[in-house]
């Protein structure tokens, strides 16, 4: 890439819109948070920059769930689009990010070696894919509607339905992974790892919407989800003399 | 609309990112291309080296379900990225700098194939040591932790890095230096990491 940039600091991160490291509803965490504080650092060229990925990494049918595993028919389930924008922290169009997603089939049942959940394995779903955002920062993919899963954590615990999406940014500071909920799941409430966030307004962030307007007549249903990333500061990188303190 | 949006919030990446991640590793073959753990082919400019190690949880169980990327520069010491302007340095077109590796499920051992990076031009001017920076999610981690590894044989570098000499505590800095040890023709740096308690590795707020 030739392309000229002005190097650009990349926002401190709000930990108000974050669940914490230690979130002990939530099992796993007890033991897989540190008990230091993170030490906070002034971006320098390790952090405001980070891996280029281009066409040529993706496959044709990546961002397509409904057929880039299919082998003798169709998967079974709904049909839907997931679209949105990704966007900075100012509004703008995050282009040519890696949006990387994975999801339980119909049934709430992963193709993992280590899911033994009791629910079937889908032979014609793989229920992974990825894209790259265009200029303007909006992404698609089809996939099926996953269902909901038991887990152990209280031993009544089941997740709501949830796609797993992962961002690479711009910079290696605004890697991100998430997940998206369905709008109107009564799971949501009740799921200790959505509620690691203690901000509703964050979680709301989570939540996808139903697009009718997206939708394919008589194929597929649509839900619409937006994404931000860290916001890349509009003021040069260094301010300073070489040399000067700290 | 609001001045500044904020972040999306992040979430667990749970036990079966290698799904998304790395569908191999999690059972089945779905992409033609795949993202991994070797950064090098045949053209690559600089020492090839073995980064090697496990990520350890506060019981001192090695975690068995853990991804981690890596982010360096060249042995140049450039990122191959466009808001790199260190013109002076050279770019290898044959590195792209950034690699995944899953730790294995039964060890928890995971690597990466790469090149010890050159050192990179810091803050005001001030040269940081050479570094790679590794990036860690799974299961029980809610938002990626994010540290660097050092060189032991580096060691007059990393006593003026300035990152490293943030740390207030000095005794912390050990964490951050992977150990290098010759293994039959190979150089392979040891780097384990504690997610918590008596030698908790640093991790930072980037």
């Amino acid at each position: 890439m030739t392309e000229k940039w002005t190097p650009r600091e990349v926002v401190h991160r709000n930990y108000n819109d974050h669940p914490p490291a230690f979130a002990p509803g939530y099992k796993t965490s007890v033991l897989r948070s540190p008990r230091n504080a993170l030490i906070s650092l002034q971006n320098s060229l390790s952090e405001i920059t980070g891996p280029v990925f281009t066409h040529d990494d993706l496959g044709p049918l990546d961002n397509d769930l409904i057929m880039n595993y299919a082998k003798d028919g169709l998967p079974i389930g709904e049909r839907i689009i997931v679209h949105g924008y990704v966007r900075d922290g100012f509004g703008r169009p995050m282009k040519n990010t890696l949006v990387e997603v994975w999801q339980a089939n119909a049934g709430g049942r992963y193709r993992h070696k280590k899911d033994q959940y009791l629910a079937p394995i889908d032979p014609n779903f793989g229920g992974c894919g990825r894209v790259l955002t265009d200029e303007t920062g909006y992404y698609f993919f089809r996939t099926i509607k996953p269902g909901p899963y038991p887990w152990r954590n209280q031993a009544s615990d089941w997740r709501p339905s949830h796609i797993h999406f992962s961002l690479s940014g711009e910079a290696f500071a605004q890697r991100l992974i998430t997940q998206m909920y369905f709008e109107g799941d009564p799971l949501i409430k009740q799921c200790p790892i959505v509620k690691t966030i203690n901000n509703d307004d964050a979680i709301r962030t989570l939540i996808a919407e139903l697009d009718t307007h997206a939708a394919v007549p008589l194929d597929s249903l649509a839900y619409r989800f937006d994404l931000v990333l860290r916001g890349h500061r509009a003021t040069l990188f260094e301010n300073r003399t070489q040399g000067a303190a700290r | 609309m609001k001045a500044y949006l904020p972040e999306t919030a992040s979430q667990t990446a749970g036990p079966y990112v290698h799904i998304g991640l790395a569908p191999d590793a999690a059972g089945f073959h779905i992409f033609e291309k795949n993202f991994g753990p070797v950064l090098v082919n045949g053209h690559t400019q600089g020492e090839r080296i073995i980064l090697e190690g496990r990520v350890f949880d506060g019981s001192g169980t090695p975690v068995r379900d853990v991804l981690l990327e890596i982010w360096q520069a060249n042995a140049d010491g450039r990122y191959n990225h466009p808001a790199d302007r260190q013109e002076q340095k050279a770019l290898d077109a044959d590195f792209r700098g950034w690699g995944r590796s899953c730790s294995d499920f039964d060890t928890g051992i995971w690597r990466f194939d790469t090149i010890k990076p050159g050192a990179v031009t810091g803050r005001d001017g001030r040269m940081m040591a050479p570094h790679v920076n590794l990036w860690i999610v799974a299961r029980g981690i809610n938002i990626g932790l994010n540290t660097r590894m050092y060189f032991s044989d580096e060691q007059a570098a990393n006593q003026k890095d300035p990152v490293l000499n943030l740390i207030e505590w000095e005794i912390r800095r050990n964490t951050l230096i992977g150990q290098r040890e010759q293994r039959g023709n190979d150089i392979v740096y040891r780097f384990d990491i504690y997610l918590q308690g008596e030698q908790e590795t640093v991790f930072f707020d980037l």
